[in-house]
C-alpha cells in the first residue's frame, strides 16, 4: 500500500473581501462578555489523506478554493 | 409556431429546485422544454440552456462549486463559448461564475440572512438574447430567494462590466449588499446571462406576476434561434 500523507488546506476570504460570517461573530463575542476582539475572519479547513502531494496545488485552485474571492495555503501534517 | 418549435434545455443537478418552474416558463413562452440531466454528455440539440436555481449538491463547499464539474457542464461550456444563449438563475448564476463563464462571485448576503422576498429591479442593458424584449429602464418586481446573492468582483472587473454595458439588472432596493446594486450581468459575448432574481417564478399571472415570462420570450425572438 502506498504511503499516506496527511494534508491540511486552509481556505479563507481574501483580505479586503467582505467576511460577513467573521463580522457577525466579532459582534457576537462582546455579548458573551469577551471584550477587545478587533477582527474575526472565518475560513475553511480541509483535511485530506493522499498518496502524493503533487496535485494539491491544482486541487486548491480548481475546487477547494475560489481564487476570485479566497486565498489558500496548505501543508503536509507531521 | 408549427413545425419549427425551438427546444430550450434546463439542466437538472441533484438539489436543483427551480428546474420545473423553468421548464414550465419555457413551455408557456411557446418553446419545447428539454430536461438536461447532470450526467448527460450532450445538450440534446437544444438552442438555448437555462441553469436553474436551487441548492445543487447541497451548496457543499461553495454554491455551484461541485455542479460546475458535472458531466453536462463540458458540452454547456462549449455551447456558451460558441455563442449559444445560456441563462443562469440564482444557483445557476453561482454555477456559471464558478465555471468562469461569468466573472466575479456571489458572496454571502451582507446581513447574513437568507432573503426570500420580492425585489424591484431595473433593466440596464438589454442587449442580450434573454432581455431583448425589454427596454433599458424597465422596472419589474421579481422574486428573490438566496443566501449568497451578494455579487462581488474586483474593481477592475466591475469597471469593465459598467463600461461595457454588461450590467443587465440592478436592484432598486439592494437586498443582499451586492456591488453597485448588481442583480444580473452578462458575459463579454453577451450570450451568457446570470440573474439572482427569478423570472421563471414570475411567468404566470395566476401566481401574482407574469412579466418574467418575457425573459423566455426574448430568447425565442433572438435572431439566431428564431424559428
Amino acid at each position: 500500500m502506498a504511503d499516506t500523507l496527511k494534508i491540511r488546506v486552509l481556505v479563507r476570504p481574501k483580505s479586503g473581501i467582505l467576511d460577513p460570517q467573521g463580522e457577525a461573530v466579532r459582534r457576537a463575542l462582546p455579548a458573551l462578555g469577551f471584550e477587545g476582539v478587533k477582527t474575526v475572519h472565518i475560513g475553511r479547513l480541509v483535511e485530506m489523506e493522499v498518496e502524493s502531494a503533487d496535485e494539491i496545488e491544482g486541487m486548491c485552485r480548481r475546487l477547494l478554493a475560489n481564487p476570485t474571492i479566497e486565498e489558500y495555503e496548505w501543508e503536509v501534517v507531521r | 409556431m408549427g413545425g419549427g418549435t425551438v427546444r430550450i434545455g434546463v439542466t437538472v443537478f441533484p438539489g436543483s429546485n427551480c428546474d420545473r418552474d423553468a421548464l414550465y416558463a419555457i413551455q408557456r413562452a411557446g418553446a419545447e422544454p428539454v430536461e438536461l440531466w447532470h450526467a448527460d454528455a450532450n445538450l440534446k440539440g437544444v438552442e438555448a440552456v437555462v441553469v436553474p436555481g436551487g441548492f445543487s449538491y447541497g451548496d457543499y463547499l461553495r454554491p455551484g462549486a461541485i455542479a460546475r464539474f458535472a458531466k453536462v457542464m463540458a458540452p454547456l461550456e462549449e455551447f456558451a463559448s460558441a455563442g449559444g444563449p445560456v441563462l443562469g438563475v440564482c444557483n445557476g448564476f453561482q454555477v456559471l461564475t464558478e465555471a468562469h463563464l461569468l466573472p466575479g462571485a456571489l458572496l454571502r448576503n451582507t446581513h447574513m440572512r437568507f432573503v426570500c422576498s420580492r425585489a424591484l429591479v431595473r433593466f440596464e442593458s438589454v442587449q442580450t438574447p434573454w432581455t431583448s424584449l425589454f427596454e433599458p429602464g424597465d422596472r419589474l418586481t421579481l422574486p428573490v430567494a438566496h443566501n449568497e446573492g451578494n455579487y462581488f468582483a474586483d474593481e477592475k472587473t466591475i469597471a469593465e462590466l459598467e463600461d461595457e454595458g454588461r450590467v443587465v439588472l440592478r436592484y432598486m432596493d439592494n437586498p443582499n449588499g451586492s456591488v453597485n446594486d448588481i442583480a444580473g450581468i452578462c458575459s463579454e459575448g453577451r450570450n451568457v446571462v446570470g440573474l439572482m432574481p427569478h423570472p421563471e417564478r414570475a411567468s404566470d399571472p395566476t401566481l401574482g406576476f407574469g412579466e418574467g415570462l418575457k425573459v423566455f420570450e426574448s430568447v425565442l425572438s433572438f435572431a439566431g434561434i428564431k424559428a
